[in-house]
């Protein structure tokens, strides 16, 4: 067991019940090729407004990845492609038929099938998308072969869901996509747990399981890796959640892709929280009808510390299992810095707040300062639970050191794992955004 | 409150782009956040932030410098009337000291205040960024390093100097590489010493009224000359370990009571805002260093234990809030105790081997700021080396 001390866990109200949702079918889904780093902004589309498709047929690739197809989870007729700036293409939406109905795919076997035949069923019947490969946390790379792979079983960020509920049901199939992703290493498949993981995980055969324990960030699967097995300049490996080794078994067991997603429906601006069984890509706005207690909301796809904002109608990440409501804070506050009106969370012990660590608080989205030059010291190394200096390799992606990115340790970390660095900045710096633009620079020019 | 924030909201136009008053929109800026946080949302990463920021980090020092700030007041009246022999006990005449001290001390604190965020307000509109709270601190500590004495035209003058060289020009708080109030201090040390060092500008008054025999010296200065023994039979006051504990002797307005900077340590360790590391690295340093001083009989200080050299002079004070500043220690958790225990050597080393001076923290700290880069520098590379020697270990 690895215990990890430094990390905060942000206690927030809206905790998901241990129940279903009833909720309606969405009709819309969406895929984004926006949830998907490394790929270009406009992919090649392979289907046209009024195609219809199938669960599993492809909807577009990426033009320097043509063998991996991002394919529709549902099936139904593709009526909209919607675009950002520069004409990047940010959603393609397809409303779903009643029944999904799902491409079969040909199946070469777990066991006797080569390396190469496994991959490229992959690719085609479109799993392939989820799997991440670290550094950079992009896509996937099928002509690489990972030194290893990683997975993390537990989730402790904000109230994110219960990875041994999303799991249930699905353990064979589970177990099916370990086999298959052994098959793609040299090296291990690891498997990351808890102090509570189920059997589904602790009892995994042909992988190698490693405990955890501590405050968020210790579900990590980059906090993980550090501490398993870190990596190295050059080395490359691939992270996946629990629901995608689930959905890849699936296609080997069934030949179908079928992006089932059990999501945690979270937030104290709900009236009912919940889980929710969809698929990926669905659109969220059943689950928020007649369920938030007032419009002025923000819905996350993802955590509050590194989900993605989405519209009220918008649709489910790709990698999504967690759907989290909270208040918008766009309200100005009397000498809130001094006298704050009501009561919020904070790592900082000038609140009186760290007299009571257990209680749930509710929050909203406010930045609750400016944007300063950094003055404190010590607040990043205290949530972040690897040897790494997080302020350094902050700067040094502010003075575009590329060694300096290097030695400091820029391979081991996506944005998630600073995500708490940002949340406890006193001088609130865009952490993750600065990261993101380090990993791209170290990516593309090196 | 609703009728403020529609007043602001009314005259906010003026200020923004395109309004007639647009050139001073930073001044406005720091005026309107410091009265409303701004209704401005997290939007580029995490969806929400914790409630600290850097105004509420500056007041939590401002107010950990409160004590000191009183009772330095307080004193100020007491040296005073010490010196003239009314009042002399110390609960005669509470308010009188209290109102006479701050007659003294609050023209100090108007002035470094009123020069600092003037000259901060300026530099912000000029440049258009917004107004660092950095001078909240500053403009608080360089009031308590000062004598009661001092004329008002060299706190504005110092504090001039120190902000403009030794923070803007390196681009503002956060930036700069050496601490404002010590440079201050420092800039009034070698400009107009004798305003700032001797035996007779620590305490405020005619010195034709003051009694027979009283000198004014501070305990620091009586003991660099005469050791132990001289500390010991001092006329009119009473130099024992309890008057340094409770600071009823002269020295600078804020350093004089180790119980008043005992209750500000707690309040910057409490919060979290302060390092604990650096301070009791400090004083583990300067102890060390005394002990070995006192144990080989090389100092100025004859026969002073190291536990009284703790609480003479500025060493406290400067410890809890000069040497824990963020911005000029050392970043690293590691770095900190080197940084740390460093400053205690120094210090203690000039305060012990100088024959010119006998108190060394303000240059002491002043060193070894300009010295932090480069004990973080050797932690990050060690860093970097772990790293790398674990890709070539494979």
């Amino acid at each position: 067991m690895t215990k990890l001390s430094r990390g905060y866990d942000i206690k927030l109200l809206g905790k998901a019940q241990d129940s279903f949702l009833d909720v309606a079918k969405p009709t819309l889904y969406a895929l984004k090729p926006t949830d998907v780093h490394g790929i270009g902004p406009i992919p090649k589309l392979t289907v046209e407004i009024g195609s219809e498709v199938l669960a599993g047929d492809p909807l577009f690739f990426d033009k320097a990845n043509p063998d991996v197809q991002f394919c529709s989870p549902v099936s139904g007729e593709v009526v909209e492609v919607r675009r950002g700036a520069r004409r990047a293409i940010t959603e393609v939406v397809i409303l779903a038929d009643s029944v999904t109905e799902f491409r079969k795919h040909d199946i070469p076997s777990t066991e006797s099938a080569s390396r190469e035949d496994l991959v490229k069923a992959m690719c085609e019947a479109g799993v392939w998308p989820l799997i991440k490969q670290r550094p950079f946390n992009v896509l996937a790379d099928p002509n690489a072969v990972p030194r290893d792979i990683f997975i993390s079983c537990m989730d402790t960020a904000p109230l994110a869901p219960d990875q041994n509920k999303v799991i249930e049901g699905r353990e064979a199939a589970f177990q099916k996509g370990l086999d298959v992703l052994g098959r793609l290493t040299d090296g291990d498949v690891h498997l990351g747990v808890g102090p509570d993981s189920a059997d589904v995980y602790t009892k995994a055969s042909g992988v190698k399981v490693h405990a955890f324990s501590g405050p968020h960030p210790a579900g990590n699967v980059g906090v993980q890796i550090h501490h398993i097995k870190a990596i190295n300049k050059g080395e490359t490996v691939w992270t996946l959640g629990p629901q995608d080794v689930a959905i890849i078994g699936k296609l080997f067991t069934d030949g179908v892709f079928d992006a089932e997603r059990v999501v945690a429906v979270v937030g104290d601006e709900l009236n009912t929280t919940g889980y929710w069984k969809t698929r990926a890509g669905a659109s969220i706005a059943p689950v928020l009808a007649s369920n938030i207690k007032h419009d002025n909301v923000r819905s996350i796809s993802g955590d509050v510390l590194s989900g993605t904002r989405v519209a009220h109608d918008g649709f489910l990440g790709l990698y999504d299992d967690q759907i989290t409501v909270v208040e918008e804070g766009n309200k100005m506050e009397m000498f809130g810095w001094l006298l704050p009106q009501y009561k919020r969370p904070s790592r900082s012990r000038t609140f009186l707040s760290f007299l009571r660590p257990n209680k749930e608080y509710h929050v909203n989205t406010n930045n609750h300062g400016d944007e300063r030059a950094y003055v404190v010291t010590g607040q990043y190394d205290a949530v972040v639970p690897m040897d790494i200096l997080p302020v350094f390799l902050v700067k040094s992606i502010l003075y575009q050191d590329f060694e300096q990115m290097e030695g400091l340790g820029i391979y081991e970390v996506v944005e998630e794992d600073l995500a708490l660095c940002e949340f406890v900045c006193t001088s609130k710096q865009p952490v993750q955004q600065i990261l993101r633009s380090g990993l791209d620079f170290v990516r593309l020019e090196g | 409150m609703k009728f403020i924030e529609d007043q602001l909201h009314k005259v906010k136009p003026l200020f923004e782009e395109g309004g007639k008053l647009h050139k001073f929109y930073w001044g406005f800026e720091a005026f309107e956040t410091f009265l409303f946080v701004s209704d401005r949302t997290a939007d580029t990463g995490v969806h929400i932030k914790d409630g600290i920021d850097l105004k509420r980090t500056m007041f939590t020092v401002v107010i950990a410098l409160i004590p000191s700030l009183l009772f330095g007041m307080w004193n100020v009246g007491h040296q005073h009337f010490l010196a003239i022999g009314e009042m002399t006990a110390l609960a005669d005449g509470f308010m009188d000291k209290m109102i006479y001290g701050a007659i003294k001390v609050l023209p100090i604190v108007v002035v470094a205040y009123g020069t600092g965020l003037g000259i901060e307000f300026m530099i912000a509109i000029v440049r258009g960024h917004p107004v660092n709270e950095g001078f909240l601190v500053s403009g608080m500590l360089i009031p308590l390093l000062m004598p009661p004495t001092i004329p008002l035209w060299m706190v504005a003058l110092a504090t001039a100097f120190a902000v403009v060289l030794g923070k803007e020009a390196f681009g503002g708080t956060g930036m700069n590489i050496l601490n404002v109030a010590l440079l201050a201090r420092v800039f009034i040390f070698f400009a107009y010493p004798t305003y700032i060092s001797g035996d007779v500008v620590w305490v405020a008054g005619e010195a034709a009224n003051f009694v027979d025999g009283f000198s004014g010296a501070t305990p620091l200065g009586v003991a660099y000359l005469g050791g132990a023994e001289a500390l010991a039979n001092v006329a009119v006051h009473d130099y024992s370990m309890w008057s340094l504990i409770l600071g009823t002797v002269p020295g600078s307005i804020g350093e004089s009571s180790v119980i008043a900077i005992g209750i500000g340590a707690l309040i910057l360790i409490a919060t979290g805002i302060g390092s604990w590391r650096i301070m009791l690295s400090v004083v583990i340093g300067a102890f060390l260093t005394a002990s070995v001083f006192s144990w080989a009989g090389i100092s100025y200080f004859v026969g002073v234990t190291p536990f009284m050299h703790m609480i003479m002079g500025s060493m406290l004070f400067a410890t809890v809030f000069m040497a824990t500043d963020p911005v000029t220690a050392t970043q690293t958790t590691q770095g900190k105790w080197i940084y740390g225990f460093l400053i205690g050597v120094f210090g203690m080393i000039i305060r012990a081997l100088n024959p010119a001076y006998p108190e060394g923290w303000m240059l002491a700290i002043l060193l070894m700021n300009v010295f932090a880069p480069t004990i973080d520098h050797f932690i990050v590379q060690s860093n970097i080396k772990r790293r790398l020697s674990r890709a070539a270990a494979l």
